[in-house]
């Protein structure tokens, strides 16, 4: 390689380098605030003023989910921790015990105000006939 | 003898008559393989046993999403090669695929949101996988109008490829955004080091999908190659036998 090109070579590398520092310091600084969702062991880890508005992921904990009319009540966990949730509304028809789920609210007395409630599916597809039950 | 070679096909004439030659093969090819995997996607897989139906936006989400960084990727190289060698071709490539990949971050974004309507039960969210695809698309806007508002075409082009190199670490950002933070997309589905965690029924027709796509787009890029060159080459003797 001719010497000036290797010199732009360099240079090519070192805007490289700088800009992904660059990017790793941003990241850093910005730390846990482009989480999307609090789990529910971070919520006993940390203190949360009441009636701040905050999301909550976690699995719907399998026999925890009462209904009655347009109300529901159900448990987010972890498998570390849980939240119990109360919620107002329509659900998406992918909400069920045992799946992943995201819930927008309010936090009041360990209890969280549901304002709404998303699925979250897992990165696994496959047809029913061989679904074993997990 | 390669050097000849990559100096002769670095030459924007030898590109074009190569790439008109290989055109019409690569666009029937592509199609033919883009629409029977799709056809073989929605019409001969089984439901997913989660999703139902609403998974079978996989064969245009995937590819578009896969192909949407490829693509950044791939004008990174070039610009790289641009800024070292001086290759003018290259970055009339890197020009030339900033729209395509525009066009095929939006598929991504909209397909995404359409299947994010009956899984998540929302069409939009601001999680880091969404926020960093968003920051492609616009990365892919904001690099043509920068190229388009010089004067001066080598000025242009050396800002253009340095900005293109600057912005590629948002490439693994995407990549492993679900990974590093919590995020209501689901983690990558396909990955090298593990087995795939779909299965092989929908697997096939959604690689025959992303190598049909893949294609289609590279049709895309060639075209819009030819515009580019015409542009800049214009005053070129050569140029007047295609026009």
């Amino acid at each position: 390689m001719k010497p000036i090109r290797k010199k732009r070579l360099m240079s090519v590398l070192l805007i490289l380098i700088t800009s992904a520092l660059g990017s790793y310091l941003i990241i850093k600084a910005l730390d846990s605030n482009l989480d999307f969702f609090y789990t529910p062991s971070e919520l006993t880890d940390q203190e949360i003023p009441n009636n701040k508005r905050i999301k909550v992921g976690g699995m719907v904990l399998e026999g925890s989910v009462l209904r009655e009319k347009t109300k529901i009540e159900f448990v987010i966990t972890d498998y570390k921790g849980s939240i119990e949730v109360v919620f107002d509304g329509v659900v998406p028809d992918l909400f069920k015990e045992g799946s992943g789920v995201v819930v927008l609210g309010y936090l009041n007395e360990k209890t969280l105000y549901a304002e709404e409630v998303l699925a979250k599916h897992d990165e696994n597809y496959m047809p029913p006939s061989i679904d074993i039950g997990n | 003898m390669i050097k000849k070679f990559i100096h002769q096909f670095a030459s924007p004439k030898t590109y074009m008559f190569q790439v008109n030659r290989a055109y019409p093969y690569i666009f029937y090819f592509s199609v033919i393989i883009y629409s029977l995997s799709v056809f073989w996607g929605l019409f001969l897989t089984p439901e997913d046993f989660v999703q139902g139906n609403s998974y079978r936006i996989i064969y245009l989400h995937v590819p578009a999403s896969f192909i949407s960084q490829s693509l950044y990727l791939a004008m990174a190289i070039a610009s790289a090669v641009y800024l070292i060698w001086k290759v003018k071709l290259s970055v009339y490539l890197v020009r030339s695929i900033a729209p395509i990949g525009a066009i095929t971050t939006f598929i991504a974004l909209i397909s995404g949101s359409i299947w994010g309507i009956p899984t998540w039960g929302t069409w939009w969210v601001w999680d880091a996988r969404i926020v960093s695809t968003l920051i492609l698309f616009i990365m892919y806007l904001g690099l043509i109008s920068l190229h388009d508002s010089f004067n001066n075409f080598e000025k242009a082009d050396k800002f253009l490829s340095i900005l293109v190199i600057v912005g590629s670490v948002n490439i693994p950002i995407i990549k492993m955004s679900v990974e590093w933070w919590s995020t209501l997309h689901q983690p990558a589905s396909i990955t090298l080091s593990e087995k795939p965690a779909i299965d092989l029924v929908m697997l096939y027709p959604l690689f025959g999908s992303i190598i049909g796509f893949a294609g289609i787009v590279t049709c895309l890029v060639i075209l819009s190659s030819k515009f580019q060159i015409f542009r800049r080459e214009k005053n070129k003797s050569w140029v007047n036998d295609y026009v």
